[in-house]
């Protein structure tokens, strides 16, 4: 990372994609902050993958090992889906790529990664064990008055493989599990004893 | 027995780093029964990281999940134990506090208004606290509970009445697990409340959703439900993280109380599959540490 816009509108749901380089952690706090507020960022995402998260980490004396002064101890993934109404901005006004989260996005980002060129890659929600071993360090971080929530840039390496669930055709692994159990929930309900006559 | 509240401090430090790093034996014996079930090649592959997680966190003396959650301590005490009630709680809440500085943690509480975060994993009314009695001679268990906040945004409560009968109860499951998908981080323990006030029927609901698994509801009533619940849902086809496949639920588990004659309350409230839990018991023998 950082990609172009041709290599994410390459990108297929079900293909699978391990990043190198850099990441961006961001967070409800972080996108309120920028968004609802107007606070500026000195970090440039242009071009770049943000994930969902707010890290666990250590202060430690600056090093080059740990440039920003912090060391990760166990950084994850969060619910995507609370911070929806961010990706369009995001993408628009700050160029990001990709999005890394866990439990999907809905139709607004669909739209937003379709329009800008970008992608939603899942990770496994709360295997944070594994993917702290995918960060190397703790190489930047803004807004740290919102401690968690800051904006972190995480030095990265094989972060991956990410499932793509979202693409910039409009494919949406979520839409597609989401109609076949909306399909599945009258045979469901039919399995429940007593349902019947008040169905 | 006097209660050493040094000790209980010691301890409620010790639960919660211990809950966020080790998952009890029946939840990684669920993953085990899921695996074996999971037809779908992406569930497969989900479920199989997440089994690789759990021992990475171990060999890495790593948390398992970055969601430290807001801590809750079940504190039960038997029969012929003293103890200064005000202390006690005073010491819980400072072995969650020395819990996040000295590991650290991340914290997670925040003010809910002002959305200011203290740092400590405290707050107004934070840890919660619930305190109970039972008939064990000589006994306190201290069960922590880190609840991430991914499934516990999967909350539920409807104030049914009684015309619309139990279908409507199940009706309630089905849907909000459905609504709930897979930003609840499944496969789930799906906890449900049934009766009691309000209030209660929402805790039912948790202490539905963070029984261990294998345990089966004490009203055959309940029990029954928990059965028929537990297969309908895993028939919806949501899936490990919503992504499809077998594996929705680990178990659906069903908690009732009495209620009156208006009432028909359902409350549903989801434990994610990072089904976390420590326990701690204390006797004049010493200590000991389980889940």
């Amino acid at each position: 990372m950082p990609c172009d816009e041709a290599a994410v509108r390459r990108l297929r749901v079900g293909d699978t994609v391990t990043l190198e380089n850099w990441l961006f952690g961001i967070r409800d706090a972080t996108q309120i902050a920028m968004f609802d507020r107007g606070r500026n960022i000195r970090l440039d995402l242009r071009g770049h993958a943000v994930i969902h998260t707010a890290p666990n980490v250590k202060r430690v004396p600056p090093s080059p090992e740990a440039p920003a002064g912090y060391a990760p101890l166990c950084i994850g993934t969060t619910t995507s889906m609370r911070m929806e109404r961010f990706t369009e901005p995001l993408m628009r006004d700050h160029g990001v790529r990709l999005v890394i989260g866990k439990g999907g996005l809905g139709p607004a980002s669909a739209e937003a990664f379709r329009r800008y060129g970008g992608a939603y890659l899942a990770v496994v929600g709360g295997a944070a064990a594994l993917e702290t071993t995918w960060i190397t360090a703790i190489e930047d971080v803004d807004l740290d008055d919102l401690h968690p929530e800051s904006l972190w840039k995480f030095r990265i390496r094989r972060f991956g493989p990410l499932l793509v669930a979202m693409d910039s055709h409009g494919g949406s692994l979520y839409a597609t599990v989401g109609e076949r159990v909306a399909a599945r929930r009258a045979a469901a309900l039919a399995a429940l004893a007593a349902l019947g006559a008040e169905d | 027995m006097q209660l050493d509240l040094a000790e209980i401090e010691e301890i409620a430090k010790l639960l919660y780093i211990r809950a966020l790093k080790l998952l009890p034996d029946d939840v990684k014996e669920g993953f085990v029964r899921l695996q074996r079930t999971e037809t779908d090649p992406t569930g497969r592959s989900l479920l199989a990281t997440m089994v690789e997680n759990i021992a990475v966190a171990e060999r890495d003396d790593n948390l398992l999940c970055q969601d430290t959650g807001i801590p809750i301590y079940n504190i039960t005490i038997g029969r012929g134990v003293s103890f200064d009630g005000a202390a006690l709680k005073a010491a819980i809440r400072r072995g969650c506090e020395r819990a996040t500085r000295e590991h650290p943690l991340r914290s997670s509480v925040v003010h809910p208004i002002t959305r200011r975060n203290e740092h400590t994993s405290c707050g107004i009314r934070v840890p919660v606290l619930h305190i109970d009695f039972d008939d064990r001679p000589e006994t306190v268990e201290i069960e922590m509970i880190p609840k991430g906040s991914g499934s516990e945004n999967g909350s539920f409560l409807r104030m049914l009445v009684p015309a619309d009968g139990v279908a409507a109860v199940k009706r309630f499951v089905i849907d909000r697990v459905i609504e709930a998908g897979g930003k609840v981080c499944p496969p789930t323990i799906v906890g449900v409340g049934i009766g009691g006030t309000s209030d209660l029927c929402m805790h039912l609901a948790k202490i539905a959703a963070t029984r261990p698994l294998g345990s089966v509801c004490a009203d055959p009533e309940g029990a029954a439900l928990e059965s028929e619940l537990s297969r309908a849902v895993n028939m919806l086809g949501i899936g490990p993280q919503g992504l499809g496949g077998d594996s929705t639920a680990f178990a659906v588990h069903v908690e009732t109380a009495a209620t009156h004659i208006t009432m028909n309350p359902v409350a549903v409230n989801i434990q994610c599959h990072s089904a976390r839990r420590a326990s701690a018991t204390i006797t004049p023998g010493g200590v000991t540490f389980g889940f």
